[in-house]
């Protein structure tokens, strides 16, 4: 059940993430990034994971993904035109991925006790006590502070987001100045 | 149907990742279109965040997963950045290619 759930949403992923590269319209290439980030959920469950799993859903394929084809759809965006690209993507990008990613398989398929995973089991076996608990006693214990900090972080990303969208000196005209005219 | 009870092995997600995350940086290579480029970065974001899940499987540390739960917030606060910016400079430039985009090219 496990391989079968496996090849079923890992092929997802990838058929995703090239259906990502070939795409020329950034409204299918968007969409084509929720399948993998919800793929990626169903494999974070498969880890025992499922607080993530749920994350993975909520804050990416709804939150960031919305956000993207909220952009997409604001600036009009159209077929994008296919160049050449630069001299230095050719030349050194390319041959450094596949270096790279043959380096990663090497070490992947090489490294030693790494075991198996098995379905239904996750970090803790013990009865009563989930993911969710577990991951909670460290996050708010001892890690109560960076926790706090990332509340900052997402209001200063707010802030600024604000910020360099907003067009400066230009007002809206609301209903309340146009009823004073 | 001893093909059902098979476990799968860990490296076999490690190698997803890996796949998943040369994908975005050949995305981030050929991909023309700002938005799309963005897309890529996520991508790869994503396939980090899948190894974490991974190991923190393989050594039963929860912190792993903490981790990735702190990636997905930074993610959050960085997409909602990049794309005021992609608004920003498609306000001044009109355009979205990253060809285009050029003033500062050597």
């Amino acid at each position: 059940m496990h391989l079968i759930l496996f090849f079923l949403f890992a092929g997802f992923c990838l058929a995703g993430a090239i259906n990502l590269l070939v795409q020329t319209h950034p409204i299918n290439s968007a969409l084509s990034l929720i399948v993998v980030m919800t793929s990626l959920a169903v494999l974070y469950l498969l880890l025992g994971a499922e607080f993530l799993a749920i994350a993975q859903i909520i804050v990416y394929s709804g939150a960031v993904m919305v956000l993207f084809v909220f952009v997409v759809m604001l600036l009009n965006a159209g077929r994008e035109e296919r160049t050449l690209g630069s001299l230095a993507a050719s030349r050194v990008g390319f041959p450094a991925v596949v270096a790279l990613f043959a380096l990663l398989a090497t070490i992947v398929l090489h490294v030693q006790g790494l075991g198996a995973a098995h379905l239904g089991e996750g970090l803790s076996n013990a009865p009563g006590q989930s993911n969710l608990v577990l991951l909670s006693q460290v996050l708010f214990h001892e890690l109560l502070l960076p926790f706090e900090v990332t509340s900052v972080l997402i209001l200063i990303a707010i802030l600024g987001a604000v910020a360099l969208a907003h067009v400066e000196g230009s007002k809206v005209p609301n209903s309340e100045t146009a009823a004073q005219k | 149907m001893s093909f059902l009870q098979h476990d799968v092995p860990l490296s076999w997600y490690l190698l997803l990742s890996a796949i998943l995350f040369s994908l975005g940086v050949v995305g981030f290579l050929i991909k023309r279109n700002v938005i799309t480029v963005f897309m890529s970065i996520e991508l790869m974001l994503n396939a980090v965040n899948l190894s974490f899940v991974t190991f923190a499987y393989q050594w039963h540390e929860v912190r792993g997963q903490i981790f990735v739960f702190f990636v997905m917030m930074v993610a959050a606060a960085e997409a909602a950045v990049g794309l005021a910016i992609i608004i920003a400079v498609f306000r001044v430039r009109s355009t979205l290619a990253v060809d285009r985009i050029d003033l500062m090219k050597l």
